[in-house]
């Protein structure tokens, strides 16, 4: 009797060939649909849904992956898998990146953690980089921020990574009124100083660019009307994170 | 040997060279390979700066008025203007191209209405003598490739099927080995040329000898004025150079002398860091010079090369945005024998973009290969981002196509220095001709009927197949059209402007090509995509001509390393290239092709009626062979690797890509940056691909680009996951990127 497992399928929103933003060298990087949170600043709110990607099996992401794999070798970098948020999408998640690890390419997961749970071991054995979204360190700032989430789940992935010895780099999105709050930056910064595997915390500008996406979408962008953050308050939190040691 | 050589070749090995004309050899024989870091590098001088300041004031004015003077009474020779000096007793390399700096000269052997033109534009007339002597007594080029021009090649000519031809002043891309008159003297130039010239002397006088003959008559008596000239600024040159200053000098008096004679579309010097370095090397050896006292006269020598004028004409100026004169310099590479030819003179070239400030001219092109010791590439990748100002060749390609001594032309033309020589020849425009298959040879934006008329192609929807096999007769009548026009130009340009110099340090006998060029490659590959992959429909006017089209459904486009549309263009290349090596050469020059535009994309985009890919009339073109804006979803890399599939094989004249970063699109640090930059360039160049231009935008550019969007129809922004047009975004989201790129930083 012949049994074939269908194979595994995840949605693909779209990948990119990036340099330097989403982790070491250039990167394949692909984005996929689907996330619980509505993080206000988000830049992609077409990718908050599965169903705004493309069904996409993992041989046909492999193939794909194959064509920039001599490139990414010869130039130094790796696969990144982003989002939307793809833990979201688990099993899918573990069999790309074990292929990427089987072609000897570097990976990375970029995620906020709070499905930090979903991941298996076997999924962290395939990872070598989490680029983790501290989106912030007070709780109702947190829900604030992401209107659907919880801080709590992303501390408790953080510290399994620092158990696991997995290297963490640390994003942290900086929204004047929103995550600029000194105590709040203060508790995050305590959060990532306490974690043993961080490597560097990334604290990002919040930008305004994905405001079309929202029109085109027929969405409100929450923050239409909010600035971008000056070079003064950046220095002053990345201030706070080096404060404690970390390098920001 | 004589006593005098002796002690200019002192300290060096090596004997091959010293027998025979062989700069290759020499650098072989005394190269010293640099494998560190830029840290030893100096500073500008204060004389440096004093004369590059004095200089700076009169580019202002010369920007405001177009040209700061010219000489309009003196048609320019090597010795026709007496000695100009900026600042007489300061200057370390001295010559100008006139009797005073940005003065410039006139040439009407080339063309007297490309001269008359360029005067009248700025506000000057022409000595009616000098019109006199050019109409009346002594024929130009241009009038004689308007003599010979056949009736369709002036209809493709206006059509703008065929643009950019160099039948209206000099051609340009010859590449003289100045870097002989600094080794051997021109004594001993002199006299192998008559050596050469005697061995002609047992051959019958066919047309091709007496050709010949005069030929190297002319390069002994331009050889004889050369010496002239430096004997009017004190310097003896009829023997090799004995120092670092000397060799400088020397090579800098050649190159001076064939920018006195010709205005060629480029002229460029060439390959002489590491020759230059030999000398320079020994000095300080010698304890004869400092780090400073060498970074002092490389300054010089650039500061020299950055005031090349030639007279042209606004139109011209606006075709390539600016002012160009393309005095490329190739940097780097590695040596046959696999050992780098960088020296600590490449940086030092290099460093003048920091010294006086980044600059477009000397077109510094750094020859890339994977194998550079890591310090080149970490400075080559660090002035990459802080000027933009240089461009990168796959120097493991040209090493292999032609020789480890082999300078650029231009943008990408390579060729052995001193071996081989080109006839320059623009391009053809491949997208329009695309609209003329499909048109059966009508113009799309005349009517007028261009080529021999052919059926058009029939039906609304278009039949791939049928619009293929249209679109390859179409393509057989352009080459042969433009190969036409190309011998016209070039048998006139032989006749009448002859590059007595340059020529003159060249092998006898010389290579020659014949670099014929396309244009509108992605546009043709992604219209050819549309008509495969979706539905494209024919709207055709009252005459029947195809003149817009309605495309449904989606398709493939080149530049997103997908090979259902890369392949197309690469079938385009190999396809032109075989067609063009059927026609006939001028001088029997073997044919090449390159795909580039350097900025004419936009002049052909004008040109060109809507194109089935969606492209609208008017439109630009991509550059080169980029594919087109916005059409490259997937990142530069992704772009980079569709460009790399083109075979270097079948376009040996160059594949030109040009890329925009911001700094924060390489990585967060500084040295993040610097690695990930110097990565990319080893990856493509792995990949094969031969040409990358790296702007990395600084906050100057987007800020003229909020005043001045459109100067910046192009510009795009990439950010994690998608790309921006950063001239339509909002003036607060332009303030957000810049705010977002910079922050700190600058």
């Amino acid at each position: 009797m012949n049994v074939t497992a269908a194979p595994v399928t995840g949605s693909v929103h779209s990948f990119d060939i990036s340099t330097g933003v989403d982790g070491p060298g250039t990167r394949f990087v692909a984005f996929l649909a689907g996330c619980p949170l509505r993080c206000q600043y988000c830049h992609s709110p077409d990718t908050w849904y599965q169903r705004n990607g493309e069904p996409t099996t993992v041989d046909e992401l492999a193939i794909q992956i194959r064509r920039y794999e001599r490139f990414i070798k010869v130039a130094g970098g790796g696969v990144t898998l982003s989002g939307g948020e793809p833990l979201q999408q688990p099993a899918f998640v573990r069999e790309v990146l074990t292929r990427c690890k089987a072609m000897g390419l570097h990976t990375a997961l970029d995620t906020s953690g709070f499905l930090g749970d979903r991941a298996d071991d076997a999924l962290l054995d395939a990872v070598d980089l989490v680029l983790l979204d501290v989106k912030s360190g007070d709780p109702d700032t947190y829900r604030r921020v992401t209107r659907t989430g919880r801080l709590e789940p992303t501390i408790r992935f953080a510290r399994r990574l620092g158990g696991r010895g997995t290297p963490i780099w640390v994003r942290f999105v900086l929204v004047p009124g929103l995550t600029d709050d000194p105590a709040n930056v203060d508790a995050v910064a305590d959060i990532v100083a306490g974690l043993p595997t961080v490597e560097r915390v990334e604290v990002l500008p919040f930008h305004r660019l994905g405001a079309a996406k929202y029109a085109a979408l027929g969405l409100d962008f929450p923050l239409a009307a909010t600035e971008p953050p000056g070079a003064e308050l950046l220095d002053r939190v990345r201030g706070q994170f080096r404060a404690r040691g970390l390098t920001a | 040997m004589t006593q005098e050589r002796k002690d200019a070749w002192r300290g060096f090995t090596g004997k091959t060279w010293q027998e025979t004309i062989d700069v290759a050899g020499f650098i072989h024989d005394n190269v010293t390979p640099y494998p560190g870091d830029a840290t030893f590098l100096a500073g500008p001088t204060h004389r440096t700066e004093r004369i590059w300041r004095e200089l700076q004031r009169m580019f202002v004015e010369e920007r405001e008025r177009g040209i700061y003077d010219v000489d309009t009474h003196t048609p320019s020779t090597i010795t026709a203007h007496v000695p100009g000096y900026i600042d007489q007793s300061h200057e370390l390399i001295v010559g100008l191209q006139t009797s005073a700096p940005l003065r410039r000269a006139i040439m009407p052997a080339g063309g007297l209405r490309m001269v008359e033109a360029g005067l009248k534009a700025y506000g000057y007339a022409l000595d009616p003598a000098v019109h006199a002597i050019y109409s009346r007594y002594r024929k130009t080029h241009n009038a004689g490739v308007f003599d010979a021009y056949p009736a369709d090649v002036l209809a493709a000519r206006r059509s703008h099927i065929i643009t950019g031809l160099p039948d209206a002043y000099g051609r340009g891309r010859i590449i003289g080995d100045y870097r002989r008159v600094a080794l051997y003297g021109v004594d001993r130039l002199i006299a192998e040329r008559r050596e050469r010239k005697s061995t002609l002397d047992a051959r019958l006088s066919a047309e091709d000898v007496i050709r010949d003959r005069e030929e190297l008559a002319e390069q002994i008596r331009a050889l004889d004025e050369l010496k002239t000239m430096a004997a009017a600024y004190g310097c003896d040159i009829s023997g090799p150079a004995t120092t670092g200053r000397e060799a400088i000098q020397w090579l800098y008096f050649a190159y001076l002398a064939a920018t006195k004679e010709q205005n060629g579309a480029a002229m460029s010097l060439g390959r002489t860091s590491t020759f230059v370095d030999a000398y320079l090397q020994r000095d300080l050896d010698e304890g004869t010079l400092t780090e400073s006292g060498a970074q002092e006269l490389i300054d010089d020598f650039v500061i020299k090369l950055r005031i090349i004028r030639f007279l042209r004409t606004p139109d011209y100026d606006e075709l390539f945005s600016g002012d160009p004169t393309w005095v490329t310099e190739a940097l780097g590479g590695i040596g046959s024998d696999g050992r780098p030819l960088v020296t600590r003179s490449s940086f030092r070239y290099l460093q003048t973009l920091y010294n006086l400030g980044p600059a477009p001219e000397p077109n510094l092109t750094v020859l890339w290969s994977p194998a550079l010791p890591e310090g080149f590439k970490r400075f080559c990748a660090q002035v990459s981002i802080d000027t933009s100002s240089i461009q990168y060749e796959n120097d493991d390609l040209i090493r292999a196509a032609y020789s480890d001594d082999t300078a650029i032309a231009c943008c990408v033309s390579a060729m052995r220095v001193g071996k081989d020589m080109q006839f320059f020849g623009a391009r053809a425009n491949l997208a329009k001709t695309l609209l003329y298959a499909i048109n059966g040879g009508r113009d799309e934006l005349t009517g007028d009927q261009v080529t021999p008329p052919s059926p058009p192609v029939a039906g609304d929807v278009l039949d791939y197949d049928e619009v293929f096999a249209a679109y390859d007769r179409m393509l057989d009548w352009l080459a042969e059209t433009y190969v036409d026009a190309l011998n016209v130009i070039h048998y006139m340009h032989d006749k009448y402007a002859y590059e007595r110099l340059e020529m003159a340090l060249h092998d006898y006998p010389v290579h020659r090509f014949l670099a014929t060029g396309i244009a509108g490659l992605s546009v043709a590959a992604d219209s050819l995509s549309a008509i495969k992959y979706a539905q494209v429909k024919a709207l055709r006017d009252t005459t029947g001509l195809a003149v817009d089209y309605a495309v449904d459904g989606d398709f493939p486009t080149f530049g997103n390393n997908d090979d259902r549309a890369d392949a197309i263009a690469v079938d385009l290349v190999e396809r032109f290239m075989a067609k063009i090596r059927r026609q006939p050469a001028y001088r029997d020059a073997e044919p090449s092709l390159s795909v580039l535009t350097i900025t004419s994309n936009v002049v052909y985009g004008k040109h060109t009626g809507t194109t089935p890919d969606g492209r609208r009339a008017g439109e630009p073109f991509a550059p080169g062979a980029n594919p087109m804006n916005g059409r490259d979803r997937h990142g530069l890399v992704a772009a980079a690797l569709s460009v790399a599939k083109l075979p270097y094989r079948c376009a040996r004249d160059g594949i030109s890509l040009t890329s925009t970063v911001t700094p924060d699109g390489l990585g967060h640090s500084r040295d993040e940056r610097i690695t990930n930059l110097a990565g990319v360039l080893d990856g493509y160049t792995d990949a094969g691909g031969f040409h990358l231009n790296v702007n990395v935008l600084d906050r100057a550019t987007l800020t003229d680009a909020m005043a001045h969007p459109e100067k910046y129809p192009q510009l795009t922004i990439r950010v994690s996951g998608y790309a921006v047009n950063f001239v339509r975004l909002t003036r607060e989201q332009q303030h957000d990127v810049i705010s977002r790129t910079f922050h700190g930083s600058l």
